[in-house]
């Protein structure tokens, strides 16, 4: 009886603890993100003035330094990577969902593409430099663009797979059944019903590349002046919070925090934009 | 549904809807539209743009092929004169001169394997304490924010989590190690001077960084395991973590193995937060305290000032090391969790 009674409450006790634990844990990696998101508030906004938008970076202490050619490099990085992940993604989704079935090829794509998104970032880097920079023999925009657009390709192919077979077969059928062309059927009905999840996928997309640093540095390279085309060195916002980062002026470490804000809003906005449109994509369908 | 957030779209797409047609271009897609009526209106043009169309999107998903076959091609014979040059050697050795052009990669090695490891320590019962709070323990008002936030963790740009590590984390984990000294200091783990930057950091700050992974991976293996399940452990008495540590965990046990090497996958390969917090001194220590490098890190610092073409091909052999490794490990991940989620015929509970 008296064990009995010790062994239920240790039983119990150990509900409570590990309950408590559970909960901790969830405190504990919520912490660092607090933490992160405070800080680059705080030291963020305090480093960001007109002139942090408008000008080029200037030496150690010039109160007049700022990062405009690195907020205009990341967003022409990020359309050039849109330019070759996009199409490229969408097209291969569509296959993979419209003809792929189960066969070897479409397996093959798939195994694939998911090996592409797990390979290192820096790896790509390095690709993108042996196939764009070396045979030209100079760091260029086009080459940081690429590479970023290579990463974005399996995030894209897959969501745009997924998203295109939970398309309703009946709408696939009334089409068909009206005599539309099958391609016409996918265009027209298909991926216009999906297509509030494609613009979704696609900020999700954009918003995980936005961020790379990796793959720029041995391609975009990056810039302290305005670059004049594609085809030289370009700035970007990430290279320019590295090199800040590591500088040993306090200045420069001042504008990294700024160029952190500015880069975490701007990754924050199409994350949120891209859940937004999720949830009113997922409550339309389920009317 | 696996979030996006994590890196792997799509485990288990097994569609409802079935095959949609995998058939040739002309044909109906079969089931219940078969046969008949639209053979009345096809006109030879029709089957023409339907081939073109499957061509084109074909021809588009074949790229992937040839950009991943380029991608080892182009590591390969980057990389060939330093296969050729050191051979095995080159994953043992501990020399790293680009003035002699010698060129052994095991400190790197070593500081990738122990900061990736010493992160899956630090992560795993965070992550896992997450996953069980999101499928088993929260309301379910809760379950979206916190799920939300912690994905959150995943969205921020590694070269912030840098300069975080940097400017915030490098002195608390100073602090941390000037305790450690203190009081284990005997212990060789904790030895040596406290400088803050080093390998303990680059743990900690990966640690953070593949949480979100390997807390919203497991997470879904959990969902997947069938209620009935637990409703047999409570029916028998079972405590609520009687249940989960005796039913819910043994049951996704292999699935949660996978997102942990997911999550080690993940450790692996990042770049920036852990060049801007490791030191960057190609030695081999068995304190945690001392300076160290990476695989990433040596590539991302002597890429771009490389001495001649043996130190880049070293460099690149690194990279195809890494892109091996990571391979691996992935797909022997996505196996895993595809295991658990098969089971239960690929349905998450809802």
């Amino acid at each position: 009886m008296d064990v009995d009674r010790l062994h239920r409450r240790r039983r119990r006790w150990k509900e409570r603890l590990m309950t408590v634990l559970i909960y901790l844990s969830v405190l504990v990696a919520l912490l660092p993100l607090f933490s992160i998101l405070i800080y680059v508030a705080i030291k963020g906004i305090g480093a960001l003035n007109w002139d942090f938008f408008v000008r080029l970076p200037g030496p150690v202490g010039d109160p007049h330094a700022g990062m405009a050619n690195a907020i205009v490099g990341t967003l022409e990085l990020l359309l050039v990577a849109a330019a070759v992940g996009l199409p490229i993604g969408i097209l291969a989704g569509i296959y993979l969902a419209e003809f792929g079935g189960h066969g070897l090829f479409s397996n093959s794509v798939r195994f694939l593409a998911d090996v592409l998104s797990g390979v290192p970032s820096i790896v790509i880097g390095i690709f993108a430099y042996a196939l764009m920079v070396l045979p030209v023999k100079h760091f260029s925009g086009w080459s940081g663009g690429v590479a970023l657009g290579i990463m974005m390709i399996p995030v894209v192919t897959r969501t745009t797979e997924e998203l295109i077979r939970m398309v309703p077969r009946s709408l696939r059928e009334a089409g068909l059944a009206l005599g539309v062309p099958r391609w016409r059927v996918t265009v027209s009905i298909v991926l216009r019903t999906a297509a509030g999840g494609l613009t979704t996928g696609a900020m999700l997309a954009l918003a995980r590349v936005a961020g790379e640093t990796a793959p720029l540095l041995f391609t975009a390279f990056g810039n302290r002046y305005w670059h004049r085309s594609l085809n030289e060195p370009v700035a970007a916002l990430t290279l320019q919070i590295y090199q800040y980062a590591i500088s040993a002026f306090e200045d420069w470490q001042r504008q990294a925090w700024g160029a952190a804000f500015v880069l975490i809003i701007m990754v924050l906005i199409l994350n949120i934009l891209a859940r937004l449109g999720t949830r009113s994509k997922f409550s339309t369908q389920q009317e | 549904m696996s979030s996006s957030a994590t890196g792997i779209p799509g485990q288990g797409h097994h569609p409802p809807a079935g095959r949609t047609g995998s058939g040739g271009t002309g044909e109906q897609p079969g089931g219940p539209l078969a046969a008949g009526g639209l053979q009345f209106s096809s006109r030879p043009r029709r089957g023409l743009a339907d081939a073109l169309f499957k061509a084109v999107t074909g021809a588009f998903a074949s790229l992937i092929l040839v950009l991943v076959l380029l991608l080892v091609l182009e590591l390969v014979r980057s990389s060939w004169p330093s296969l050729k040059a050191f051979g095995w050697r080159f994953l043992v050795t501990q020399t790293w001169d680009p003035v002699r052009q010698q060129f052994g990669a095991l400190p790197f090695i070593f500081g990738t394997v122990v900061s990736s490891l010493l992160a899956l320590i630090l992560s795993v019962p965070v992550s896992l304490g997450i996953a069980i709070y999101l499928a088993e323990m929260a309301p379910h008002w809760l379950r979206g924010p916190v799920s939300f936030l912690v994905e959150l963790l995943a969205a921020i740009p590694s070269v912030i989590y840098g300069l975080w590590g940097i400017f915030v984390l490098v002195p608390l984990v100073r602090q941390l190690e000037v305790f450690l000294g203190t009081y284990l200091g005997f212990i060789p783990l904790f030895s040596g001077p406290p400088y803050g930057i080093g390998m303990l950091a680059a743990g900690i700050i990966l640690a953070i960084m593949i949480t979100p992974t390997i807390a919203a991976v497991s997470r879904d293996v959990i969902l997947a395991v069938p209620n009935s399940q637990r409703e047999a452990s409570l029916a028998l008495g079972a405590t609520r973590w009687e249940t989960i540590r005796n039913v819910v965990l043994e049951y996704a046990q292999s699935g949660i193995i996978g997102a942990i090497i997911l999550g080690l996958g993940r450790a692996l390969g990042e770049t920036m937060a852990v060049t801007m917090v490791i030191g960057n001194r190609p030695e081999i220590s068995a304190s945690l305290f001392s300076f160290a490098t990476s695989l990433t890190s040596v590539i991302a610092n002597e890429f771009n000032e490389s001495g001649g073409a043996l130190h880049i091909s070293a460099l690149v052999e690194l990279g195809l090391v890494l892109f091996l490794v990571t391979i691996v490990l992935n797909s022997l991940a996505r196996f895993l969790v595809w295991q658990v989620q098969q089971r239960n015929g690929g349905a998450a509970r809802v």
